[in-house]
């Protein structure tokens, strides 16, 4: 319980001959994060799924626009698929290593996980800008088109987010090093980072996939 | 701390209030402001009631009619019951568990500061050139095309209440499975922890559908996208799917609470453990289950075909027997008990005949075919003011009795206690029960008038008195708290209760208890009164308490996300609105860095010092 736990920075430090197994949940705030983070992305579910059928709902009333075949290109997807799958493996890595206690290899694989999000965001930049320039499929000219932005949106609005919080995360750690009072922050944003990813699988399926099928 | 209470200027207690992360303040600032938005949303129901008094009144006017039962409305359920409940689960659940306090401390402050900050922002539309009128419903397309700014506000007002809301009940979860004390399994848990932790998961997974149906409105309103637009291929009905998926669970998030508050003062004034415990807890998982299973019983006219309708009939109508398993408990657990009438007590007493008439009621309503003549009448308004006021508010009286001297270290007084029950009970059936009938008679809601010798003159006054009594007996409690003040201070556990919040000193420590407590049981304090001393035997020796800091960044993040939602209503009309969003966000996320670039480790409270205290 918590009233076993010093006070203070140093008693958070990690002894390198006697590392915790779970360093993000070695004290009594890392457990309630580690719970925390899961519930919460409980409820981020229930927001997708909102925005997963109000995009069903609506994904053939095109008011004349662009249909979903005629939009739709797999390469890029694909590719952006590619980059952000790859990135969710990557904090895997940088968690790997923080529970090894090694804080420089961590951060590393921390700033990979953050540029591959970087790129996937690019690549997404890219193909609303191709549909808005080269199809005039924009927000709003169709409930289609709502529908889309919406859900692709709020999901590249989660990246933004999660990319703001990883460089805050990392700048503020990169001359603390690793304790277990910051291990808890990697460990819950690891955590938002797979849902991100997990979320991008299903708009793969069903906005991409699906759409090219009709 | 605990004897010597230090005379305090009113400048520094409101800066305490300001920075508290104390789940006993932030419950305190929930009843505080959960009590104005009643009081606000009772004089709307006076007026609307007033204009209903006569045939073709013209007390106010249409437009004003459409804003006064929107707010009413929007108003008594999201600012009003819901925060008066978590002001109840945050001062009281924890107590109940043996912990200190909440798992987030500090979302707890920035979950208060966002409710209170929405609905101030939803309530100052007042001001601002009207209040939304669309009905606390906010159907598209009629939302999406009411002019003005109303609907704006109640969109970006209701936006922050109910982050703040998905906060709180995360952090309620969190806090019931990992801080329990030594002893206290989950089979041991007070009925109302146990509500308070189902009530949070329905609110997890019910109001993301709401923000997200939120979002649709306000692009649809701010930025021409075309969710609800016919003429572009948007559909309206997903605005009320959205809408009751969150909405049907709302009902029981208001009502489950009161379940477990009842559940707690039957039993303290039948001096008897609670019937079927067991059965209880499970009731109150297959209600929640069933919760979400239902609410396009709110859309059997919309037109969602035979077979839709008929599923959600059933599922409505399945509801019935886990609230019955619940209501024969309650009659089981007076059944021989040796009972004191006191004013908890005798809400208890007159929630079991109203919520069961509001059942009832229901169950009729849950009939497909007999719906198509109820829907949209009084009958249904009848109904629901039923459930919510018989179970909710009913609840939360008990409880705000119950629970007060904990509270507020001060006794009510049980004379104006019982003169308030009976105004209020009596008022209630006078006011809703005659309702029924002018719904039979074909009484549409939300009409501003209605019309001379068509037989609803008589009902129609009745239920405008009967609202009048209503409103003396908030007075009563109002007297009755403010002359509570000048008495002195309340006993320790007043009512002879049986569960750990009071089996602390009165006021309670803020770190609330000195030991560890040990749970030996259900009724953990009734057993240490029959079994030991009556006194909670320490898990452990004493040890430092660790503790948090209190801060103001719950409410300058609170401030900041309302100022851009300020901008965000009004970015329509020029610069400045898109002005005000930057700002307010570029004021709300340096905050949230600030928050994440400072270490914050707490503090401990020295063991010698505790010892000085009492126990």
């Amino acid at each position: 319980m918590s009233h076993q736990e010093a006070i203070g920075r140093n008693a958070h430090k990690i002894d390198p001959n006697n590392i915790p197994a779970e360093p993000a949940r070695a004290t009594a705030e890392g457990k309630h994060k580690h719970l925390g983070i899961w519930i919460f992305l409980g409820s981020e579910t229930v927001l997708f799924a909102s925005l997963f059928g109000t995009y069903i709902a609506l994904k053939n009333s095109t008011a004349g626009g662009p249909t979903t075949q005629e939009l739709y290109g797999l390469e890029l997807v694909f590719l952006m698929t590619l980059l952000l799958l790859t990135s969710s493996l990557t904090s895997v890595y940088a968690i790997y290593h923080m529970k090894n206690n090694n804080f420089k290899k961590m951060q590393l694989w921390m700033g990979i996980t953050g540029l591959l999000g970087l790129a996937f965001l690019g690549c997404e930049i890219y193909e609303f800008a191709h549909y808005i320039t080269d199809y005039g499929f924009t927000f709003r000219s169709s409930a289609f088109g709502s529908a889309f932005y919406a859900l692709v949106g709020f999901h590249g609005g989660h990246v933004i987010f999660g990319l703001s919080w990883l460089i805050v995360l990392m700048a503020r750690n990169a001359k603390r090093g690793l304790d277990t009072y910051n291990a808890p922050k990697y460990n819950t944003f690891a955590l938002y980072w797979h849902f991100i990813d997990v979320v991008w699988v299903f708009i793969f399926t069903v906005v991409y996939l699906m759409g090219m099928v009709g | 701390m605990s004897t010597t209470t230090q005379k305090r200027s009113l400048g520094t207690v409101i800066w305490d209030y300001m920075t508290t992360v104390d789940h006993k303040k932030v419950g305190v600032l929930y009843l505080l402001f959960g009590g104005i938005f009643f009081l606000m949303a009772g004089l709307q129901a006076l007026i609307i009631r007033t204009q209903l008094m006569t045939p073709e009144n013209d007390f106010v006017s249409a437009g004003l009619y459409n804003e006064l039962i929107t707010m009413h409305g929007t108003n008594m359920l999201f600012l009003a019951a819901m925060p008066l409940f978590f002001g109840l689960m945050n001062y009281v659940m924890p107590l109940q568990i043996g912990a200190r306090d909440l798992a987030f401390p500090f979302l707890n402050g920035l979950g208060v500061w966002l409710f209170i900050f929405g609905g101030l922002l939803m309530n100052s539309s007042w001001f601002f050139g009207g209040a939304p009128d669309a009905g606390w419903t906010n159907y598209a397309p009629l939302s999406v095309q009411s002019p003005g700014h109303g609907i704006n506000f109640y969109v970006l007002g209701l936006q922050l209440a109910g982050a703040g809301t998905i906060m709180t009940g995360i952090n309620f979860i969190a806090t019931i499975v990992l801080m329990r004390g030594p002893g206290m399994t989950y089979m041991r848990m007070p009925l109302f922890t146990w509500t308070t932790l189902v009530t949070s998961i329905l609110i997890l997974f019910a109001f993301p559908a709401f923000t997200i149906a939120l979002f649709l409105m306000q692009f649809d309103r701010m930025f021409d996208s075309a969710f609800f637009d016919i003429a572009l291929g948007g559909n309206s009905v997903i605005w009320q799917h959205l809408f009751w998926i969150m909405g049907h669970p709302e009902v029981y998030i208001l009502v489950l609470p009161a379940f477990g508050i009842f559940s707690e003062v039957i039993p303290t004034f039948s001096k008897k453990r609670l019937f079927g415990y067991t059965a209880m807890v499970f009731a109150t998982f297959l209600i929640a289950f069933l919760g979400f299973m239902v609410w396009a019983h709110h859309m059997f006219t919309v037109g969602l075909g035979p077979v839709a309708n008929a599923l959600f009939a059933i599922g409505t109508m399945a509801i019935a027997v886990p609230t019955g398993i619940k209501i024969f408990n309650w009659l089981l657990t007076m059944w021989g008990g040796s009972i004191k009438i006191t004013t908890p007590m005798l809400y208890a007493l007159g929630f079991i005949p109203s919520f069961t008439i509001g059942g009832m009621t229901g169950v009729m309503l849950g009939s497909t075919v007999a719906d198509y003549q109820f829907h949209d009448t009084y009958f249904v308004v009848a109904h629901f003011h039923y459930v919510i006021i018989g179970g909710s508010v009913f609840g939360i009286l008990a409880a705000v009795h119950y629970w007060w001297p904990l509270m507020f270290n001060r006794m009510l007084s049980e004379k104006l206690g019982k003169l308030e029950f009976w105004l209020f009970f009596s008022g209630f059936h006078l006011t809703f029960f005659i309702q029924h009938f002018l719904g039979l008679m074909g009484m549409p809601r939300r009409y501003w008038v209605f019309l001379e010798n068509q037989e609803l003159d008589l009902g129609n006054l009745i239920s405008t008195l009967g609202s009048y009594l209503m409103g003396l007996a908030v007075i009563v409690l109002l007297i009755n708290v403010v002359t509570s003040y000048f008495k002195g201070p309340a006993p320790r556990d007043p009512w002879d209760g049986r569960s750990l919040e009071w089996s602390v000193p009165n006021p309670t420590p803020y770190y609330n208890f000195k030991y560890t407590p040990l749970t030996r049981g259900l009724d953990p304090l009734w057993i240490e009164k029959m079994e030991g001393d009556g006194k909670i035997k320490p898990a452990e020796p004493l040890h430092d308490i660790h503790m948090p800091h209190g801060s103001i960044l719950p409410f300058l993040i609170s401030l900041g996300f309302t100022i851009a939602s300020f901008g965000f209503i009004y970015q329509l009309d020029g610069p400045h609105g898109r002005i005000l969003i930057y700002i307010g966000m570029a004021f709300a996320i340096g905050c949230m860095i600030v928050r994440s670039l400072k270490d914050d480790y707490g503090y401990n409270i020295p063991k010698e010092e505790l010892e000085k205290e009492d126990d």
